[in-house]
């Protein structure tokens, strides 16, 4: 029988308790992994054992998929009317709403994100995607499509059946909660993978998915390995669809092994070295504070992380001054302390890859402006924010997602050299124009390669608005109504009413 | 004279306590001008139950008011997709919450059975208001192409504003909650006139409204004759579009004062004499239970009822016989009482008017093989009343009764029963019954009706649209339709690179 981790909490900003599963989630209960071997959860600011998970495996991604077939036969998919999934996508997000604090403290002792922050801005945000999609479960319409009176000639969108979701450490409930949503208001199962490193919340949740009423089977959490329970589930041959956010490298083999397997329909979500580009005629103290908002949020594991920081030859010095001023504005530590904005790293493996880009950086010649170091403990996940100058676009800290709280600032001279420049990477996720100009704005938007364009502002991201790659940062489209295309397969119907045929 | 009253449900025990006032800007107010008051009847004992404060055109003027001021203040473009799906659906637990209480209050107003009201009424209104509340943060316009060197073309999907709404007796709440959802999903606030024949739940329900956290002004509820609140309404200068549930004849009157006015937008549901064709391949059952369905459901009370129905010879006799002896299991009663299947007609003018429709078939010859007696006791009951052989020209084949009468002719072919079923003004409903696909296909593409119902009659979705064709209404309700009779296109031209030199260079 898997434990149930208990914990109090004495902080700050939070006093009280913490309760999660720990065994694997699947056909509605809670269970051993079938070796009967657990992952060591970690708390990314003390490096210290939060507790253990079940550890899943190949043969438990088995049973979890079973157990989605199942369901998706008899209990959910065309059987469920999609006012009932809503309901019971509702009934998640009110559940979740009640236990917000709770939610919020075990996410952020997992994750290291300041609790301020997780609380008020990852939980909700979290809680109103389940709510977006609850909204579409009942309005997921086909067409009826003018042939000739002789025929009936229409579109069914039915759910593709069970969907395995992987799922990665630098957000986990939004991660969990925006891969979920979509694919269950759609009628699909699932069977998700959380990171190794941050199982925690998906955990949580998978008690209130319980007490929400769904059926068992409809929702399947394994946790598990990369390379034991992700490559298992990505070669399955009895699921339909994957869907993977992650790192370019491991969405590269998700891809491989659904093509080599039965060619399960994928969408990827992958890395990203978003140009970040301020014109003369920005409002500079507006585009410091997005700016480092960009780069700075979440520790800078975000996939579409404001990176590179191209400014224009005009307003370089001030802006090198505000922005190294702004930076060092913030306060790192604890994520439970009372002022806390920036915590740590997610693991020493993370922080210590971030370090060598920062030398790599000095390697290459570039200059670093401001950090470039750990801050606090010389073994500790922590670094400080770090700001490079005098780099050339074919440096590595240039063309490679760092994934920590590391910019490039570049100085450019005119529009069409900056779009150049910004588009000259293999990723292509987001990036921002900063500038008072409407038709610049609107010119140099339309012209950046990136899924996501932001204008005079950073790392605005609503339930409704689509938000995906072009080029290697990714396949397909996440949140608003274009995340439901992923999760439906069109059938088309052909009625021949009076035709015949000799 | 606004307060509250309280109004015993004697077959229960209890009272209900009702706002008697006008609601407008979140608050019960009495009228600005006149002391008229409105009395609402039990139609099952012929008893006023409570009187309401009845609005005057100048009270008309006074919510218009306060709508207009919350779509600039508070509602329209200051307030967020989410928010008002957060406030819709807070609305729809309420209502859930308390659907014991409404549907006792509409059983003493309205008369249909307390069960019937909770469970589908009721049932569906919650049901309705979430469905709309998860449009709300949906409602998308499109960007367009033209040319991407020079121009961003781009719509907005805006609340078209202040809109009147007026509502029929037949289902209150329901009614309130098709017109309310679509309308406030969008953004557009509200001035609602319930019947003045059954305005009692819509004013239980405006308790609702301030609990949910609406701001004032968003929803206001005056309850008013229809030639004085329906009419300011149909021809204010400042209500941006009306939306009207109820007879043709009031219909074609608001369109008129619509396009006397300021040429407001009009979306109408009107009456219907629908018909129901039985094939021969039918499953006769099941055609009967669905006949039943269609004529007695809410005692006929029912725009969509199947009033008509035509038999194809070759199972003539035998449907008669099974639809008679399936409708005669019809209780028709108090709607407190828990075996009641259908509640008395709603008043007294509708009760003469059905009457006066079944004396006419009678003197116009056709025959009555059930029903057609009346009770003499009190309370407005008619039983179901069955004519056949009956003619076009009849007036009971030709108008809308709204009781439980039903005229049933015959047909040989498949052409004939199209003709007989089109042979009509209106086009609201229509139902056909067959087994043969290909003909349940032909007939469903030649059935000119807003809704065709294929071996089924009468159920409709929240998620699928709901309106006439012909003289049976302009526009669409449920689904994702009704929101484009509360929205507004705007299409905005963003001139990127584009210079231009005057005189024109030709």
């Amino acid at each position: 029988m898997p434990a149930t981790f208990s914990y109090q909490l004495d902080t700050p900003l939070y006093k009280g308790g913490a309760t999660v599963q720990t065994g694997l989630f699947i056909d509605g209960t809670f269970v051993d992994g079938s070796n009967l071997t657990t992952i060591d959860v970690i708390n990314p600011s003390t490096g210290k054992l939060i507790t253990q998970v079940s550890e899943g495996t190949a043969k438990d991604v088995d049973r979890a998929v079973e157990a989605a077939r199942k369901a998706f036969k008899n209990s959910w998919g065309l059987k469920v009317p999609g006012s009932a999934r809503g309901q019971l996508l509702y009934k998640l997000a009110t559940l979740m709403e009640d236990s917000l604090d709770e939610i919020a403290a075990i996410e952020s002792l997992d994750n290291g994100t300041a609790f301020g922050i997780v609380k008020g801005w990852v939980v909700p945000f979290s809680i109103g995607l389940l709510r977006y999609y609850a909204g579409w479960a009942d309005k997921i319409s086909g067409q009826v499509i003018e042939t000739d009176e002789g025929r009936l000639t229409y579109t069914r969108h039915e759910p593709i059946g069970v969907v395995g979701q992987i799922i990665p450490w630098n957000a986990p409930l939004l991660m969990f909660a925006m891969k979920i949503a979509p694919a269950l208001a759609a009628g699909n199962t699932v069977v998700i993978k959380p990171s190794e490193l941050t199982p925690l919340s998906a955990l949580r949740v998978c008690s209130l998915v319980q007490e929400a009423g769904f059926p068992p089977g409809v929702l399947n959490v394994v946790v598990g390995y990369g390379n034991t329970v992700g490559s298992a589930i990505s070669s399955h041959m009895n699921i339909d669809k994957i869907a993977f956010t992650g790192s370019t490298l491991t969405g590269r083999k998700v891809m491989e092994a659904a093509s080599k397997s039965n060619l399960k329909n994928i969408t990827l979500e992958l890395g990203g070295k978003s140009p970040n580009i301020i014109f003369n005629d920005a409002d500079i103290d507006q585009a410091v504070n997005w700016a480092c908002h960009g780069i700075f949020f979440a520790q800078g594991q975000i996939c579409f992380a404001g990176s590179r920081i191209y400014v224009q030859s005009g307003v370089y010095d001030e802006f090198l001054a505000k922005f190294t001023t702004r930076s060092r504005a913030h306060k790192i530590g604890d994520p439970f302390g009372a002022d806390s904005y920036q915590g740590p790293q997610i693991s020493s493996a993370q922080t210590d890859r971030i370090m060598d880009y920062i030398k790599t950086g000095l390697d290459q010649g570039a200059k670093v402006h401001l950090g470039g170091e750990r801050h606090g403990e010389k073994d500790g996940n922590f670094i400080t924010p770090t700001i490079f100058t005098n780099t050339t676009p074919d440096m590595k800290i240039v063309q490679e997602e760092i994934f920590g709280p590391v910019s490039v600032i570049i100085k450019f001279e005119d529009q069409e050299d900056v779009i150049r420049q910004a588009n000259d990477t293999i990723y292509g996720l987001a990036a921002a124009v900063f500038t008072q100009n409407i038709t610049q704005a609107f010119e140099v938007g339309h012209a950046l390669k990136a899924g996501t364009v932001w204008v005079n502002c950073y790392n605005e991201v609503s339930a409704a608005v689509p938000f995906g790659g072009f080029k290697q940062s990714g396949i397909g489209r996440e949140y608003g109504s274009y995340a439901l295309e992923h999760y439906v397969n069109v059938k088309a119907m052909h009625i021949n009413i009076g035709h015949r045929i000799a | 004279m606004a307060h509250t009253v309280k109004i015993p449900v004697p077959a229960l025990n209890k009272e209900i306590s009702v706002s008697t006032g006008l609601f407008i800007n979140n608050e019960f107010v009495p009228s600005v001008d006149s002391s008229e008051v409105i009395q609402c009847f039990n139609p099952a004992t012929e008893e006023v139950i409570a009187s309401v404060v009845a609005g005057s055109a100048k009270d008309i003027d006074v919510a218009v008011a306060a709508a207009r001021t919350a779509f600039k203040t508070t509602w329209g473009k200051n307030v967020t997709g989410w928010e008002r799906s957060r406030l819709m659906n807070k609305l729809a637990d309420l209502i859930e919450r308390d659907a014991q209480e409404l549907a006792e209050l509409e059983t003493l107003n309205n008369g249909k059975p307390v069960a019937v009201a909770r469970d589908f009424d009721i049932g569906d209104s919650i049901q309705c208001l979430r469905y709309y509340a998860g449009w709300a943060d949906k409602i998308t316009g499109q960007t367009i192409e033209v040319d991407n060197k020079s121009k961003m073309a781009f719509t907005r999907h805006e609340p078209i504003g202040v809109c009147g709404q007026i509502i029929p007796w037949n289902y209150p709440i329901n009614m309130w909650s098709w017109k309310v959802a679509p309308a406030l999903a969008v953004g557009c606030t509200i001035v609602m006139k319930p019947s003045e024949i059954t305005p009692l739940t819509a004013l239980k329900l405006s308790e609702l409204v301030v609990e949910a956290g609406f701001p004032p002004g968003v929803i206001n509820t005056v309850p008013s004759l229809g030639p004085v609140g329906g009419a300011a309404l149909s021809a204010h200068p400042d209500v941006d579009k009306v939306a009207f549930t109820g007879s043709t004849i009031t219909g074609r009157k608001i369109m008129e004062a619509a396009a006397k006015s300021n040429l407001k937008k009009v979306s109408l549901e009107l009456g219907g004499k629908s018909p129901q064709l039985i094939f021969e391949s039918a499953d006769l059952k099941q055609a009967a239970a669905w006949s039943a369905l269609g004529i007695c459901y809410n005692t006929g009370q029912d725009c969509t009822a199947g009033s008509r129905i035509y038999v194809q010879d070759s199972v003539y006799d035998k449907f008669i016989d099974i639809l008679v002896s399936t409708v005669k299991e019809t209780v028709i009663g108090d709607g407190f009482d828990k075996s009641t299947g259908g509640g008395p007609l709603v008043s007294k003018a509708q009760f003469d008017r059905v009457w006066g429709y079944i004396d006419a078939g009678k003197a116009e010859g056709a025959k009555v093989v059930l029903g057609g007696e009346r009770r003499n006791t009190k309370g407005y009951f008619v039983d179901p009343t069955i004519f056949t052989d009956v003619n076009s020209d009849m007036k009971i084949v030709k108008e809308e009764i709204f009781g439980p009468v039903l005229s049933i002719g015959r047909f040989k072919t498949e052409e004939e029963a199209v003709a007989l079923a089109n042979n009509t003004t209106y086009g609201l409903g229509a139902g056909l019954h067959s087994t043969d696909a290909s003909q349940c296909m032909r007939v469903s593409g030649l059935l000119e009706a807003g809704t065709v119902w294929v071996n089924q009659y009468n159920v409709l979705s929240n998620n699928v649209p709901f309106g006439g064709k012909k003289q049976s209404g302009i526009g669409r309700e449920l689904g994702s339709y009704a929101l484009e009779e509360y929205t507004s296109i705007k299409a905005v031209h963003w001139n990127i690179g584009e210079k231009l030199q005057w005189p024109l260079s030709l």
